[in-house]
């Protein structure tokens, strides 16, 4: 089981340890800024951690010895615009005020995930506005991934909570480290069979609900708040979208949508076992305007069935007067399958020993969390 | 040459001392000081090589007006000041 788990934050990186009295912070790195993703790369051990300054932009740090010590690396850099680049969707419409041309500029590293088993150094980024990067030497050089970039397709993302799009979910397959499946914001869920040469969308099952009615089933309007893929079959995945709990049993083939959720189908994060395909957790809150726990109880569901059932988990968690919502990366599971974490927007931590029969609350008084990450050895 | 100052807020991330440094615009200026120093680059341009949205740049005590093309002119006992604006937080 895990006994160590980062929690990237708007005021900096806490690492948390399992000791023999339970769990505490034991380091903490880049106080006072604004720290909004960590990834631990169990190949080799590697943490890499992307920082976003308010002023100076968005910035990458790696550590090699565990967290102790950090060395700033290259940041994913957009290539030079054309001058006469003209995007390839058509025209806004007549009347309509013509939609600000999309800045080829790093806004936000949203998804860090490593490649596969057998291509070590490898490394996927997803950014806003809608990059996908590829380092094939641990976070020193970065690459566009141009035919993702370059697809007309990829002109019709629009912002999803943020004014521009971006790539929050990299899921690279265990059994095909060229097979990568990404979910975007708004731009549905893609995939790659060859290494990134070429990419297709998912297939149809998705229904955005916050579009007209003949666009609510059109893959690329979608909104998935998060991709998870099942590490023991990968081609079941799960997503908490905007307007719901998907699931998908090929690939993202199809998709199809978990209704009936008690308290709520929205949320955000969504984090599936280790081992066992059918058994997938999720934080809920109350859809889309609010955003905060159903009724101020905080609290996870989990099915164990594929979707038929669900659970709702409330043991250890506040029960009236809480508000604390749930980013996308900020639920984690261990690689045992028992031990989970999340953090919320009011900065409370809470673990879980048990699958989240029941819940400790491990600190009250963090910054904003955004990202839960427990260290895996594979 | 002109003189290029950076704000300390800067300098906990990374070292950008205050240098002399020649050319006729803002854009020669930058070019000069951040290829003797790439790091500082990436802090200042975003990947367009525009000033990125929350830094504000003087010269001479005036706010620089050509934030995409760097255009304004820089004499020889210019001073520029490279400062973090209050709209990034």
């Amino acid at each position: 089981m895990s006994t160590r788990c980062h929690v990237a934050t708007r005021k900096g990186l806490f690492t948390f340890e399992r000791g023999p009295s339970g769990w505490s912070i034991a380091r903490t790195n880049f106080l006072g800024d604004n720290c909004t993703l960590v990834m631990h790369d169990a190949r080799n051990g590697a943490l890499l951690a992307a920082l976003n300054h308010g002023h100076f932009g968005v910035k990458m740090h790696r550590s090699r010895d565990g967290g102790t010590t950090w060395q700033e690396i290259a940041a994913p850099k957009y290539p030079e615009k054309p001058a006469d680049y003209v995007a390839k969707k058509p025209p806004a419409a007549e009347g309509a005020p013509p939609r600000p041309p999309l800045d080829w500029s790093l806004k936000l590293v949203w998804a860090i995930a490593p490649g596969g088993a057998d291509e070590p150094g490898v490394v996927w980024c997803g950014t806003l506005p809608g990059g996908l990067f590829r380092s094939e030497d641990g976070g020193d050089s970065w690459a566009l991934n141009r035919p993702l970039w370059d697809d007309p397709l990829r002109e019709y993302w629009v912002g999803g909570g943020a004014e521009q799009p971006g790539i929050h979910s990299i899921c690279v397959d265990p059994r095909d480290s060229r097979h990568v499946t990404i979910g975007v914001s708004c731009g549905g869920v893609w995939l790659t069979r060859d290494g990134g040469r070429t990419w297709q969308i998912g297939g149809k099952g998705m229904r955005a609900e916050y579009m007209p009615p003949e666009m609510q089933f059109e893959p690329n309007a979608q909104d998935p708040h998060l991709v998870a893929q099942a590490p023991t079959n990968p081609d079941v995945l799960w997503v908490q979208h905007h307007n719901g709990i998907f699931r998908s049993t090929d690939a993202a083939g199809s998709w199809s949508e978990i209704t009936g959720v008690h308290p709520s189908v929205f949320g955000f994060p969504v984090a599936v076992h280790p081992a066992d395909p059918n058994t997938a957790w999720f934080v809920p809150a109350t859809k889309d305007e609010k955003r905060f726990p159903v009724g101020g109880r905080v609290v996870v569901t989990r099915t164990r069935d594929g979707g038929q059932t669900f659970e709702m988990l409330t043991r250890g968690l506040p029960q009236e007067h809480a508000y604390d919502l749930v980013f996308r990366h900020a639920l984690d599971v261990d690689e045992s399958g028992t031990r989970l974490a999340f953090g919320s927007t009011t900065g409370s931590v809470w673990v879980s020993e048990n699958a989240g029969d029941s819940w400790q609350v491990v600190s009250s008084h963090l910054p904003p969390v955004y990202a839960v990450r427990f260290e895996k050895t594979r | 040459m002109a003189i290029v100052r950076f704000t300390e807020n800067i300098q906990r991330h990374v070292s950008c001392p205050t240098r002399q440094v020649p050319g006729a615009t803002l854009r020669e200026v930058m070019d000069r000081y951040f290829y003797e120093n790439e790091q500082a680059r990436g802090y200042v341009l975003d990947d367009q090589g525009c000033l990125r949205e929350h830094m504000a740049v003087f010269i001479d005590g005036a706010l620089v007006r050509g934030r995409r093309d760097l255009g304004d002119a820089v004499s020889a006992d210019s001073v520029v000041d490279l400062i973090q604006a209050l709209s990034g937080g």
